[in-house]
């Protein structure tokens, strides 16, 4: 391990708190971060450091689990314990809250946008997915509830390109669907993992994705025929075992330089290369950078900035959230 | 509690009594004489909890705890699991992973119960619930004998 990773700042952003999440937006000027004292603080760079510009409040009656940026930047969406969901919009330097969508039955654990921001997608503790259609004038349709999982939907994430669309769940699972004739539907069930499967992460590609369990373990999955109609086949390719000690909450994939970068419930960030002469389909990842005590506490979320390659921001359970930089031995 | 018994004769345990004070001794908090929200008696009389099944390593800042339904069957498996989490959580500094896990072979839905009570958004969301944390409250709070 020659690569490191480099500590560029650490603050305080949900005092006496936990931190579960925190999202760039699509420009890399903001911040967003939510947290168990039900607030969504914004974060924007004044000089050399992050200060918090905005603290949103008022939107959610328990813990705010995920926030999300649309694809322009334009709006915020907060997905809460209290069953609902909030839209966001930008004015200036203000967030208003422009809409609630309510119909899950309990805790919203995820909320995502679609790359073309004309659609998002909401997963619950009551083991539904449901696709919301926005339209220009701002309002939001459900225009389906899927129930392929038989327990809690823990979060739901977008293909980078296409309409195309996944989920990790507590049954252990992940499941993709994809819309035919006006309809969404499970495509594919993707069985391998041995608990929660707490996040996936589509690879810039996005021919396959990398998903992170309760089970210590990261697999790597590729897709044959995944812009074709019907079922669509997903192979595990890779796994990694052996490199975390505890549940692992986050992945993400860098769309920038290609690495991925899990947080553990050990309180460790690793940020783990792919070997480029190795075979597509047998894959070989190694860990190229580690910080074993990269929090105090649990690390529950890892997002690259999507514009400066290497840099990353990572969140904890004591309220912290980190900013990293990659440096590559070979770059 | 007015509810019914599940185990209405449960056989006794003695209390290991006042332990002898170790540098080391981040466990306090199970031994606290709690209530199991459905008996009179306290986990430990019930040998639901022992010392012999608290793993505490200072070092790595982990403690492990099994603990044992009084029957296989025992509704208040979840529970129990929940209020000694909810302890521990309450009593050691924030460094330590804690982990709370049935003894192994005692409870029908042992797997099932493990693997609610290591979820820790499971958790979190149960605990944002008043009328339950009410209850892990209730089974926590206690008279000392």
């Amino acid at each position: 391990m020659k690569d490191a990773l480099v500590l560029v700042e650490r603050f305080n952003a949900h005092p006496d708190s936990r931190c579960w999440h925190v999202a760039w937006n699509p420009t890399a000027t903001l911040m967003a971060s939510c947290g168990g004292d039900r607030a969504i603080r914004i974060w924007g760079k004044e000089g050399d450091s992050w200060k918090c510009l905005s603290v949103l409040q008022d939107g959610h009656q328990r813990t705010v689990r995920r926030v999300a940026w649309s694809p322009c930047g334009t709006y915020l969406a907060s997905a809460s314990f209290d069953a609902t969901t909030c839209i966001w919009k930008k004015k200036n330097d203000d967030f208003e809250c422009l809409t609630t969508l309510e119909g899950h039955e309990n805790e919203v654990k995820c909320v995502t946008w679609a790359p073309s921001g004309n659609l998002l997608a909401t997963c619950s503790r009551d083991k539904s997915v449901w696709v919301w259609e926005v339209d220009e004038e701002d309002e939001y349709e459900c225009v389906t509830v899927i129930n392929s999982h038989t327990q809690d939907v823990k979060l739901v994430v977008w293909h980078p390109t296409l309409e195309l669309l996944a989920s990790a769940s507590y049954d252990n699972n992940i499941c993709v669907y994809k819309e035919e004739d006006d309809d969404w539907e499970c495509k594919a069930t993707l069985e391998g993992h041995a608990s929660t499967v707490w996040s996936l992460t589509f690879d810039p590609s996005g021919q396959r994705m990398a998903s992170c369990s309760d089970d210590r373990t990261v697999k790597i999955w590729k897709c044959q025929n995944i812009e074709g109609p019907g079922d669509m086949s997903w192979k595990c390719v890779c796994t990694l075992s052996g490199f975390h000690e505890r549940s692992v909450y986050d992945i993400a994939w860098c769309r920038l330089t290609g690495a991925l970068v899990t947080a553990c419930g050990d309180d460790g960030v690793r940020v783990f290369k792919e070997d480029p002469s190795a075979d597509p389909d047998q894959p070989v990842f190694s860990l190229a950078a580690h910080v074993s005590k990269a929090h105090s506490q649990d690390v529950n979320c890892v997002a690259w900035n999507p514009k400066e390659g290497g840099v990353l921001a990572t969140c904890s359970d004591n309220g912290e959230i980190a900013i990293w930089k990659y440096q590559d031995d070979h770059e | 509690m007015s509810v019914m018994l599940e185990n209405e004769n449960p056989v006794l345990f003695q209390r290991s009594g006042a332990r002898l004070w170790t540098a080391a001794d981040e466990d306090e908090g199970v031994h606290d004489p709690s209530t199991t929200g459905e008996h009179p008696l306290s986990l430990e009389e019930l040998n639901v909890v022992e010392q012999v099944r608290v793993q505490v390593n200072d070092e790595d800042s982990t403690v492990g705890i099994e603990f044992t339904p009084t029957i296989p069957h025992c509704s208040m498996a979840t529970l129990i699991g929940l209020s000694i989490k909810v302890k521990l959580l309450r009593s050691l500094p924030e460094r330590f992973k804690i982990d709370v896990h049935i003894t192994p072979g005692t409870h029908a839905s042992e797997d099932a119960v493990n693997k609610q009570l290591a979820d820790k958004e499971r958790v979190a969301a149960a605990l944002e619930n008043s009328q339950l944390l009410e209850v892990v409250n209730q089974c926590l709070s206690t008279k000392n004998p």
